[in-house]
């Protein structure tokens, strides 16, 4: 507990503080906590995902090399470039807002939004070039350039690999644009920027899951 | 305010925060409280609900299993009925049941908290909880399940009815019970009051600890698997279908990586109340605190390398399947910790045979049968004679009702007159609780007979010469049923009377009963400051919350 946070508790009550914790660096401390416990979960549900991908690829490896030449690797190089910088915008959002740089703040968080959506964009390009080929997962694989059958299974696992994780990038978008509004009010201060921090944290989490994805499918052999 | 006299002079401003929790705000206001002691109380109608549901599907199983062939049911009808009996109890009673009921009202103050860490977080985790329900509710009148509440690949893939509705309704719970398992280590972590230290904590919030530690880390591998699960009846990926090159089993492991660490989070909740109950009601210091708070974290730890046990028949490898076994006796080692622990605790203590120590006392005998035939389960060569049979739902059984439920009535029973206010009637208690135990034992021993003779699980029909048996244990449901339908009537009837509940009638020591029964909306005036460790029985009392005695 520093000085600091004792003049703020025995001076003015700051109203973002809630009314059971001690002071704003004990709030502050018990959210991070909850957020990279958060994290946690979705790395265990994603690591399902991984593993039963894994196992499968072990079964059918000639399936897997046969699927993933349908995959666009400049499309999923490109989206990979777009996350990673959209990690980058964040951290400088993050930082900006805990130095009390309101206007750096919201322009920074309008870039990672700006790159999210060109993620969803390239996705959404690549989805429908899927679609029109019959690249489609498990009964609906129509396509009808030959291959191994086990294909409809790596799509399956395409579809939900990648469904689940633009899922989350839509709800990374969600959370970005109300900590812009917050921040846009005024909201956030060197005092008080745990929305930013929270949200930044969550958005590596959902960049790091596609760096992981991105060879995953796109790289197989 | 009136009732408020019944609890001794209780310093400080007077405000609107002095009127006592259950009348603080409309009753509307019930709906979008952020109060943990609110929200344990509308998780404890719910799952106290769920419990009925789940109870009467028993009823009708066993009522079924009166006599060989049909009785009252066609065998599609047992199917649905023993899965809603299982899916119920499992996912809508037992998991939430002590944490989120009993855990969201007492462990916050037993920490000398106001509240947990997330307080909105702990709402939306309620209403994600009665989402869940709603839609588990919707898919049982739309068609039902019959697959067992193991929802087992192939055949949940390729039967009808209400599958991925069920389904998902699992998925939706699992995330309210992730929220509240994040919640408790955070509070558990950064909330403790001044002066309690980690071993200063009460063994009860060393189990929900624990339990949180699974629910966070397992929750999301079977959120993952029903997702799987879900694709599979829609779009045929094949993952879990051995017809389109997937593998069955692969289920099993993802399942039972879950299901098998679930299985703790229904007991250490359990054993973590036995461990409040024991040292109060026998008014002695725990014997063995550190070595039974890092039992329940190494049961914890365990639990994850165990799932294997469920699979011996499956045709995993030999190897696995002995490494899988020998890490399952393991478990034996910290449960037997505790349990002789709890026994030592007893030991030259003035011990009370009030209610609540009653069922804990039914606990150690049947936690005991339970854990052992536990052993024997998870011995392969014996397993394979027994797997899928009604020797192991005896067993676990013995280990979900007999020892986690037991032990949630026990909790119950404990804590009632803190979280309403209100004595029950002792004798009335004591009559359902013998009731209770004589029940569970007339339903369920048979059954291990049964399953040592060959009587498979989930079977609609029997060969004649079980029928005896059979017999016996459908008497002893009833019994069961009787000794509940008594508890329902003295706890309804106590919450008609005015507040008569001392503020400790148990004369404990952890901070809960240091404050008036029912608590004040924000739990203490000041923030208490501990001072003694949870169960210093054998020196003077010495308040930790200013304002009292």
């Amino acid at each position: 507990m520093s000085s600091e946070t004792h003049v703020v508790e025995h001076g003015a009550e700051p109203a973002f503080r809630q009314h059971h914790f001690v002071d704003a660096e004990q709030q502050f401390s018990t959210s991070k906590i909850g957020m990279w416990l958060f994290l946690a979960t979705e790395i265990l549900m994603f690591g399902g995902l991984f593993v039963g991908y894994g196992l499968m690829q072990g079964v059918y490896p000639e399936a897997w090399v046969a699927g993933h030449h349908h995959l666009d690797r400049i499309m999923g190089a490109i989206n990979t470039v777009f996350l990673l910088c959209s990690s980058f915008t964040m951290v400088m959002a993050v930082h900006a807002s805990s130095t009390n740089q309101k206007s750096k703040t919201i322009l920074n968080l309008l870039f990672t939004l700006a790159f999210a959506a060109g993620f969803l964009v390239i996705k959404y390009f690549e989805y429908s070039h899927k679609f029109h080929d019959g690249l489609l997962p498990g009964r609906y694989f129509a396509y009808h350039g030959g291959g191994p059958p086990q294909q409809a299974m790596f799509f399956g696992f395409y579809f939900v690999m990648t469904g689940l994780h633009g899922f989350h990038v839509v709800v990374g978008m969600a959370l970005i644009t109300w900590i812009t509004i917050r921040a846009s009010r005024g909201e956030f201060s060197s005092a008080y920027y745990t929305p930013v921090d929270l949200v930044g944290l969550y958005w590596h989490l959902v960049d790091l899951i596609w760096i992981y994805l991105f060879p995953l499918l796109y790289l197989v052999s | 305010m009136a009732d408020t006299v019944a609890s001794p002079q209780v310093h400080g401003p007077v405000g609107q925060h002095d009127v006592d929790y259950l009348h603080d705000g409309s009753l509307l206001s019930w709906l979008t409280t952020v109060d943990h002691k609110k929200l344990g109380v509308m998780y404890l109608w719910s799952i106290l609900f769920m419990f009925f549901l789940g109870g009467i599907f028993a009823l009708l199983v066993r009522l079924e299993l009166f006599a060989p062939g049909k009785t009252i049911m066609d065998a599609e009808t047992y199917n649905k009925v023993f899965t809603l009996h299982g899916a119920i109890m499992v996912f809508l009673f037992i998991i939430p049941s002590i944490p989120a009921a009993l855990g969201n009202f007492a462990l916050p103050i037993m920490l000398g908290a106001k509240d947990v860490a997330f307080p909105r977080l702990n709402l939306l985790s309620f209403w994600i909880y009665a989402t869940g329900a709603m839609i588990a509710v919707v898919a049982m009148v739309t068609g039902g399940v019959d697959t067992g509440w193991t929802f087992y690949t192939p055949y949940s893939t390729t039967t009808d009815g209400s599958v991925a509705l069920m389904t998902f309704a699992a998925f939706v719970l699992g995330f309210s019970s992730i929220l509240t398992g994040v919640n408790f280590i955070a509070t558990v972590h950064k909330l403790r009051a001044p002066g309690m230290g980690w071993f200063k904590m009460p063994l009860f919030i060393w189990g929900i600890y624990s339990t949180a530690i699974i629910q966070v880390l397992a929750t999301p591998v079977l959120a993952i698997t029903l997702l799987l699960l879900i694709m599979e009846r829609t779009f045929g990926v094949g993952v879990f279908d051995p017809k389109l090159g997937g593998d069955p089993v692969l289920f099993q492991h993802f399942f039972w990586f879950y299901s098998h660490p679930a299985v703790y989070i229904m007991i250490l909740p359990g054993m973590a109340i036995i461990s409040e109950i024991v040292p109060a009601m026998s008014q002695k210091t725990f014997f063995g605190y550190k070595a039974t708070a890092f039992s329940s974290v190494a049961i914890a730890i365990v639990s994850f390398v165990v799932w294997g046990h469920h699979m011996f028949t499956s045709g995993q490898s030999q190897l696995a399947g002995a490494i899988f076994s020998f890490l399952t006796f393991l478990v034996g080692i910290p449960s037997a910790i505790k349990v002789f622990n709890w026994i030592t605790t007893m030991y030259k203590g003035s011990i009370s045979l009030q209610a609540p120590m009653l069922y804990a006392l039914m606990f150690l005998i049947l936690f005991g049968i339970g854990g052992l035939t536990g052993i024997f389960l998870g011995a392969m060569s014996v397993d394979i004679h027994l797997h899928d049979t009604y020797f192991v739902v005896a067993h676990f059984h013995y280990v979900m009702m007999g020892s986690t439920v037991i032990a949630f009535f026990g909790g119950l029973h404990y804590w009632w007159p803190k979280m309403f206010g209100r004595m029950y009637n002792e004798t009335a208690a004591r009559i359902a609780a013998i009731l209770v135990f004589i029940g569970f034992n007339t339903t369920f021993l048979p059954q291990f007979l049964l399953g040592s003779r060959g009587m498979p699980r989930r079977y609609y029909n029997y060969l004649p010469e079980f029928q005896f048996l059979h017999q016996v244990s459908t008497v002893g449901s009833w019994i069961l049923g009787l000794g509940f339908l008594i508890m329902a009537g003295y706890l309804f009837a106590s919450l008609r009377k005015k507040f008569d509940a001392p503020p400790n009638p148990w004369h404990a020591r952890t901070l809960e009963w240091q404050i008036p029964s029912p608590p004040i909306t924000h739990n203490f005036h000041e923030v208490p400051v501990v001072k003694s460790d949870p169960y210093d029985y054998y020196r003077p009392f010495e308040p930790s919350v200013k304002g009292h005695h």
